[in-house]
């Protein structure tokens, strides 16, 4: 049918919905095979450990049993280690990390040996009766520990210190030295656990003979899967097929290569039966990547009347025990924003990488950017307080200047658009902060047990990943480009096949809406496939909030050569110059003679059958478009977090959270107000309850959902949102990322309100999770209580 | 980590009314309700989140009341009455609940979804007419990483809404 709705930038309701409603997901572990058999990892209790020995006689006795494989048994299976693609400096010393351990455990998800067998529960229960013998070394988790070198994890590297970046810095650095106020300030940011409520899981399957060889697997990035699959197992790009079916949450745990992946792969190969694993919660808690584990030691340079003029950050990370895909590029991707949306003249950012006996760390929601916005804003706040001015002012003082156009910064890369103050303004009136300033004031001269705190985070990011060419420059691997293909059938629907990876965003829905307005037609007649790459050839998939602004644009482009292929042909049968044409109500019309007009409908069966096409043109209305963004996109915001400190237990109440962003123009606006909200929620996670905790001896005592306290609908608020709009020059939609915004901007809007409820009382400092024991420790401290 | 018990050789029969079908199978004693229902059945819309009874994707309703099912026994459900999410539409009708969720996009990723659709099913028979308050402890066993819960929220307060004959608003 013909449409002549706008869609874009309309709430229109998810086309994904119904078969997730329903019951009907296609998640990895709905599919199984004839002839299946299961795969489980054994994961030796040690967490470092030189190996002497493993036994698996009594496990290959068990009944169902079909094989049990270690390293030496894999030895030819595995041309390469799993990849890392982001060697982020020249003399970076990279961890080598094969499929099973072979030599020494050195963290408590290393797995040894794989069991495959008839049933789950045949595998599980003989992964059970593997023995290993092994002799354990002293275990360190502690990143300046491990940073002295006195346990060194991988002998073969010499050190556990792998890595130095630094950014180099910008500016005048004798800031630092000679600015009339210097802050400094030293904050640690626990591990997280991501916590995708489907955890991993992957079903391998092919052709032994043929060579041939197919993943179904619980990941964001089958394009990339892919290639790092194809490089671990040997098996080539053009014989191995990814598909990522329905995918219940990422949040960067499922982009990556994992060990589980290849591992399928290399015993559907030699088995020549179909493989499938699916992760228990446990494992995916010790065994799936970490987020966070950062140290940093932060200065800041300013004038007593409020004047940023320098900001320098020296940060260790936590590697994990091997690096996954992009561990080290992950505090590198921070590196460009510790500006934050002020207008420092001085700027420095550099970064330790240090190996330890815990689980990986890797890319989780917001990569880089909430550990970089989480001490900006707690360190902007600390110069507020020292310098006696209100945080808001602060910040209000050293917004940088609004642009529409694309702008160099202090950092060294170009900011696409700015315009920071309207969106601080809007937050500051939808929050009512001088309301509860004055609230606020009221409590404190009663001296109310319950006292009010209100938190500022004014925030930048940087995301839509990525400039192929930045990220030559910056040594990561693979390019950032994205493509797209339009095929318009002859029974007026459309097939678009998006190179994105969706796992929750609604692709299928926002992608759709833009064709529909491109083409006159409904979003319910375009079909959006993804996931799969014999389906959509080309892509680089989701993450780093990339999706809208390179894959819809990819769209765009793609849109842009159907129909110009499809005014071609109109001219054509209309018998008229394309210059006389006009897009009006859904279709090509002449001027001046609305009448004589064709639908893209009409157009693409008139493309189908080919009967009288214009000489020389190919058959079918399509359009395929690779894009490769010149530029990042920036978007910003300010999030405000109002809460509530019981002063005699340390409990915190959030009262009101506003989050006002700016992501530029918007395709579905519910979309994006969902993304938000999600955000923000896994920040108030972040900022209040979640914390993965080791003992001494590095074995994860947070080790459940339970333990580690994500969040339920009891302690998660809703929040109050808007928007400004300041469209982005990285891209002809005018879009920004907004998938990682919430994680990035509310951590320390939570905890600046948490310490600020406080603040008069002498507190100063509370590490996240602001839980209800740290807060009321600070407090005791403060007030120089007994112990 | 054994998700579901040492070994057994020994079978038990089992026979379940499950979306109002009489179904009977001979399973391993140590068989939890979600397996009997996901690899016996076949029936998986129920999802799996955690296998320690915390996230409860796995909710279906047991004689109408919502259960976690993988802390049941399949054996524990022989001669009752299971009710999955298979069962919630009428054909191309959906139940006012998933009807609320798809309106207010109350799910992303979809994981979680059924499990909350169940839970919220069983708690609106309770009490038909939630506050928000009401609504948030009630889902307090059903884990949510996408949505904030924001959505999840008003989409069970508009279903309530719908379902007591008021006017379908969002009243979140």
């Amino acid at each position: 049918m013909v449409a002549t709705e706008q869609y874009v930038g309309s709430p229109v309701l998810r086309k994904e919905d119904a078969k997730l409603l329903t019951g009907q997901g296609n998640f990895v572990d709905n599919q199984s095979m004839a002839g299946m058999v299961w795969m489980a990892l054994v994961r030796p209790p040690h967490v470092h450990a030189t190996i002497q020995s493993i036994d698996t006689a009594a496990a290959a006795s068990m009944p169902g049993v079909v094989g049990v494989y270690t390293a030496a048994d894999l030895e030819t299976a595995f041309p390469a280690a799993l990849p890392m693609v982001w060697p982020i400096t020249e003399d970076i010393k990279i961890p080598t990390h094969w499929p099973l351990t072979k030599d020494k455990i050195r963290f408590a998800g290393d797995a040894v040996a794989v069991v495959v067998a008839e049933t789950r529960e045949q595998a599980e229960d003989a992964a059970e009766m593997v023995t290993v013998s092994a002799s354990d070394l002293p275990a360190v988790t502690d990143l300046e520990e491990a940073a002295t070198d006195e346990v060194v994890i991988h002998e073969d590297l010499g050190t556990n210190v792998v890595v130095h970046w630094s950014h180099g810095g910008g500016g005048d650095q004798s800031v630092f030295d000679s600015a009339p106020v210097i802050v400094q300030e030293r904050f640690t940011q626990p591990r997280l656990i991501p916590n995708a409520i489907e955890p991993r899981g992957c079903l391998a399957y092919g052709s032994p003979a043929a060579g041939e060889f197919t993943l179904v697997s619980a990941t964001q990035i089958p394009h990339i899967c892919r290639v790092g699959l194809s490089i671990a197992t040997g098996v080539p790009q053009s014989k191995l097929r990814i598909i990522a079916p329905d995918v219940g949450g990422g949040f960067g745990s499922k982009l990556n290569v994992y060990a589980e992946e290849a591992l399928a792969l290399a015993l559907t190969r030699s088995i020549g039966r179909p493989v499938k694993w699916i992760e228990t919660r446990p494992e995916n808690y010790v065994a799936t990547i970490h987020g966070r584990g950062v140290l940093h030691d932060c200065t800041l340079a300013g004038t007593e009347d409020g004047e940023i003029q320098g900001m320098k950050f020296v940060e260790l990370a936590d590697m994990g025990a091997y690096f996954q895909l992009l561990t080290p590029g992950i505090p590198e991707l921070g590196g460009w924003v510790y500006m934050g949306p002020y207008d420092t003249k001085a700027y420095w950012y550099e970064f330790k990488g240090i190996i330890t006996n815990a689980t990986p760390t890797d890319a989780y929601r917001g990569a880089g950017r909430p550990e970089a916005t989480f001490v900006i804003e707690r360190l902007v706040d600390a110069y507020a307080r020292r310098i006696g001015m209100d945080p808001a002012d602060v910040r209000r003082k050293n917004f940088l200047p609004p642009s529409a156009e694309a702008f160099a910064s202090v950092m060294g890369l170009s900011i696409d658009s700015a315009n920071y103050e309207p969106t601080f303004d809007r937050a500051l009136e939808l929050a009512e902060y001088d309301q509860m300033r004055k609230e606020q004031q009221a409590r404190r001269d009663r001296g109310d047990t319950k006292q009010l705190g209100i938190g500022l985070s004014s925030y930048i990011e940087m995301c839509g990943l990525a400039p192929s060419e930045i990220l030559g420059a910056l040594r990561y691997v693979a390019g950032g480009w994205d493509a797209a293909e339009i095929e318009c059938r002859p029974d007026g629907k459309v097939v678009v096949r998006t190179g994105t990876s969706p796992h929750g965003q609604g692709h299928e829905t926002s992608w759709s809406q833009i064709v529909a307005d491109g083409l006159g037609v409904t979003p319910d007649d375009v079909e959006v496939l993804h996931g799969d790459t014999s389906v959509s050839r080309l892509g680089m998939d989701t993450y780093g909030s990339r999706s809208a602004s390179v894959g819809a644009e990819a769209v765009a482009r793609a849109l842009e050569k159907v129909r110009a292929k499809a005014r071609t042909i109109a001219a054509h049968e209309l018998e008229v110059a394309e210059d006389d044409l006009e897009w009006t109500d859904g279709a090509f019309r002449v001027s001046g003679a609305p009448d004589k007009a064709r639908t893209i409908p009409e157009l693409a069966a008139s493309a189908w059958h080919a009967h009288a096409l214009p000489a020389d043109m190919e058959p079918m209305l399509e359009g395929t478009a690779v894009w490769d963004p010149p530029n990042f996109t920036w978007p910003g915001g300010t999030h405000i977090c109002v809460v509530e400190v019981d002063t005699e237990t340390g409990k915190t109440d959030i009262m009101r959270y506003v989050a006002v962003d700016d992501c530029g123009n918007v395709i579905n606006p519910m979309i994006v107000e969902g993304q938000v909200q999600g955000g923000v929620a896994q920040g108030v996670a972040e900022a209040l309850y979640e914390e993965a905790l080791y003992d001494e001896s590095g074995n994860l005592m947070s080790s459940s959902m339970t333990q580690y306290l994500v969040p339920t609908a009891v302690e998660i608020p809703s929040i109050t949102q808007d928007r400004t709009v300041t469209p982005s020059t990285t891209n002809s939609l005018g879009v920004k990322g907004i998938g990682e915004a919430g994680t990035i901007a509310s951590p320390p809007a939570v905890v600046n309100a948490v310490i600020d409820a406080v603040s008069h009382l002498g507190v100063s400092h509370i590490d996240k999770p602001a839980s209800p024991e740290r807060v009321w420790r600070a407090i005791r401290d403060a007030q120089g209580g007994a112990a | 980590m054994h998700r579901r018990g040492k070994g057994d050789p020994s079978v038990t029969n089992v026979s379940v009314t499950v979306n109002g079908q009489s179904r009977e199978a001979d399973v391993e004693p140590r068989t939890l309700l979600v397996y009997f229902l996901r690899e016996t059945l076949g029936l998986t819309g129920t999802n799996v989140g955690c296998d320690t009874s915390t996230c409860g994707s796995c909710t279906v309703l047991v004689d109408g009341e919502s259960v976690k099912s993988c802390t049941m026994l399949a054996a524990q459900a022989d001669g009752r009455d299971v009710t999955t999410i298979e069962a919630m539409a009428h054909g191309d009708t959906m139940h006012p609940i998933q009807d609320a969720f798809h309106r207010n996009h109350g799910l992303q990723c979809g994981y979680c979804t059924p499990g909350m659709v169940m839970a919220a099913a069983s708690y609106l028979q309770e009490n038909p007419t939630p506050t928000e308050e009401d609504v948030r402890e009630a889902l307090e066993g059903n884990l949510c990483r996408c949505t904030g819960y924001q959505n999840i929220v008003k989409s069970i307060l508009d279903a309530a809404g719908s379902m007591s004959g008021a006017p379908e608003t969002t009243r979140a």
